[in-house]
């Protein structure tokens, strides 16, 4: 479970985070949804300590981020922010073993090296395994980042954007990923999402952010409502069921 | 690996011709016929053996020196003397010669360090406070920043009468390396090797904050101690044989050309081809003008800096 509470951070005038208190649920998807600006990416980074707050505590399973030792969050929480630039030239592999240093160190054991395998099979690298990651394509070096953050294997998995760069495919491959992450190995996965469809079809709790405050939060099926969308993002947004799911239209 | 080897054997090879290089008669035959207290065997034990160690030893450390800056900072083009390293430390041991004359050059040496780290410390606070878009102007402000220190040098050295010393020791040159002359380089060898240790918290360093934190590593602590080495190589080197231009830069950039960016693996490359690099510059300045030398920075910055054009108009055509 992670908590939030009185959570601030001020750019000069600007409050981007005002003030938020919430409990992310443990277990299952949680998509942080909102207009540009609403401070989602700036509520996970200080959520996952890359950012420090000017205001406010939080705590993951009972862990004071910045209080608790580095070594022991990364065994707790991993973080993928967007927008990654990497100068270093490593390969895919090179790179999703880092994953295991909170572990080891450097020093990779047997299990370290099933934990890297695992992880390069299920983003499908094994092919792009020995290629440095200044080779690839912007997607295929996403799903390097995430497959190196999955490899860190933590109950608390925070990703800010994971389907940039990722075409339909890849998209849909990682949010399954990410799901069966959630069902099968009972990991809390917590995601900053664009595509309110992808949020609606995979998450089970939404938080929908705006001006920096947590505007609605609640179950998928409470949130995906045009009355609540349409007063998240001031727009016209319309939901229709199709199949059991619901389907977000907001093109006109 | 294999190729490592071979890179291994080629150095070792390169440190034999060194061994035999030189205007005194030093050759197997000679050390062979004549009793080891005469001149060809004292030449080799006072001069030669010596020399050849410090190459190795500086051309090894001041590259490793250059791989860490790089990684701490997350640029390809900054090493020792381009990101008032090397100035800061000359500054430093100007300044203690100019106090405290009669210091060992061990005291000397640390003072010149303690220069260095603070001066590498002031350019990573300028870059902190005006982030860089292109990769092109993290050296150059690094080099605007050594030529205000190397100002600030050259007036103190002027007004003091000492001109000529510190071009004597800004200038790296090997010929003045005698035995008890060069021993401080060791410590350079120990910089080293600290760096291999440390060497994935190095590559974590250089994946970036964000990442760094997420592994659990305090990215303050891994810069600060990449810091010490780089300002501790550039002070030892500097006092024993003077400043060796572009050495860290071009080194471990062909090594990650080669072999990547992953400092387990790089590490052990970097050292071998920079002293071989050295190695290699050394005797080309022994042999062109013999029995005359040219010094190692002339040899070393000329080559380098070819290298380093290469190295700058090929990220170019890359980025376009």
């Amino acid at each position: 479970m992670i908590i939030a509470n009185g959570v601030t951070k001020t750019y000069g005038t600007e409050c981007v985070v005002d003030n938020v208190t919430i409990t992310l649920p443990a277990k299952g998807i949680t998509s942080i949804i909102g207009p540009n600006g609403a401070g989602k990416s700036t509520f996970l980074s200080m959520v996952s300590r890359l950012l420090d707050m000017d205001k406010g505590t939080v705590t993951v399973d009972g862990l004071d981020v910045t209080k608790a030792p580095g070594d022991v969050l990364a065994r707790r929480l991993s973080i993928l922010r967007q927008d990654n630039h990497m100068t270093a030239r490593l390969t895919v592999r090179d790179l999703v073993s880092f994953g295991r240093y909170p572990y080891s160190k450097g020093r990779l054991t047997i299990e370290d090296k099933t934990h890297i395998d695992d992880a390069i099979g299920y983003l499908n690298l094994v092919e792009l395994e020995g290629r440095y990651l200044d080779e690839l394509s912007g997607g295929q070096r996403q799903r390097a980042f995430v497959a190196m953050v999955l490899c860190q294997d933590t109950d608390y998995v925070l990703l800010d954007e994971p389907l940039n760069n990722l075409d339909m495919k890849h998209a849909m491959a990682m949010m399954k990923l990410l799901r069966r992450a959630a069902n099968e190995l009972g990991k809390t996965v917590v995601l900053v999402l664009h595509d309110i469809n992808f949020a609606s079809w995979y998450s089970d709790y939404i938080v929908a952010m705006r001006n920096g405050k947590v505007a609605h939060q609640g179950p998928a099926e409470a949130i995906i409502r045009p009355d609540i969308l349409s007063d998240v993002y001031d727009m016209d947004i319309k939901v229709h069921e199709i199949g059991g799911q619901r389907v977000s239209l907001y093109y006109e | 690996m294999r190729l490592l080897l071979v890179a291994i054997v080629v150095t070792l090879a390169l440190a034999i011709i060194s061994l035999f290089v030189g205007v005194s008669d030093v050759s197997l035959g000679a050390l062979l016929s004549s009793s080891p207290e005469d001149r060809p065997m004292q030449v080799l034990l006072i001069s030669r053996i010596p020399r050849t160690l410090a190459i190795i030893l500086s051309g090894a450390s001041m590259a490793i020196a250059g791989l860490v800056m790089q990684m701490v900072v997350r640029n390809r083009f900054v090493e020792p003397s381009t990101a008032g390293t090397t100035e800061s430390a000359s500054l430093g041991f100007l300044t203690v010669t100019l106090l405290a004359p009669g210091w060992p050059l061990m005291a000397k040496m640390g003072v010149a360090a303690l220069f260095a780290m603070a001066g590498t410390a002031l350019f990573l606070r300028i870059l902190r406070a005006v982030p860089l878009r292109d990769v092109l102007l993290v050296p150059l402000v690094g080099i605007m920043l050594g030529g205000i220190i190397g100002a600030v040098t050259a007036f103190l050295a002027y007004r003091y009468g000492l001109m000529a010393s510190l071009l004597a020791w800004s200038m790296g040159d090997f010929s003045g390396i005698l035995r008890g002359r060069y021993e401080l380089l060791w410590i350079g060898l120990a910089c080293a090797i600290a760096a291999y240790i440390a060497a994935d918290r190095f590559t974590v360093a250089g994946m970036g904050k964000d990442f760094t934190t997420n592994l659990g590593l305090n990215y303050q602590r891994v810069m600060v101690l990449g810091l010490v080495i780089v300002s501790v190589v550039s002070a030892v080197v500097l006092v024993s044989v003077g400043s060796i231009p572009f050495l860290g830069l071009i080194v471990p950039n062909v090594v990650s050309l080669m072999v990547g960016d992953n400092m387990r693996r790089t590490v052990p490359w970097v050292a071998v081809m920079g002293a071989g690099f050295v190695l290699a510059c050394d005797i080309l300045g022994r042999v062109v003008r013999a029995p005359y030398e040219i010094p190692i920075s002339v040899v070393v910055g000329v080559i380098g800096s070819m290298v380093f054009l290469y190295l700058l108009l090929r990220t170019r055509r890359h980025a376009a």
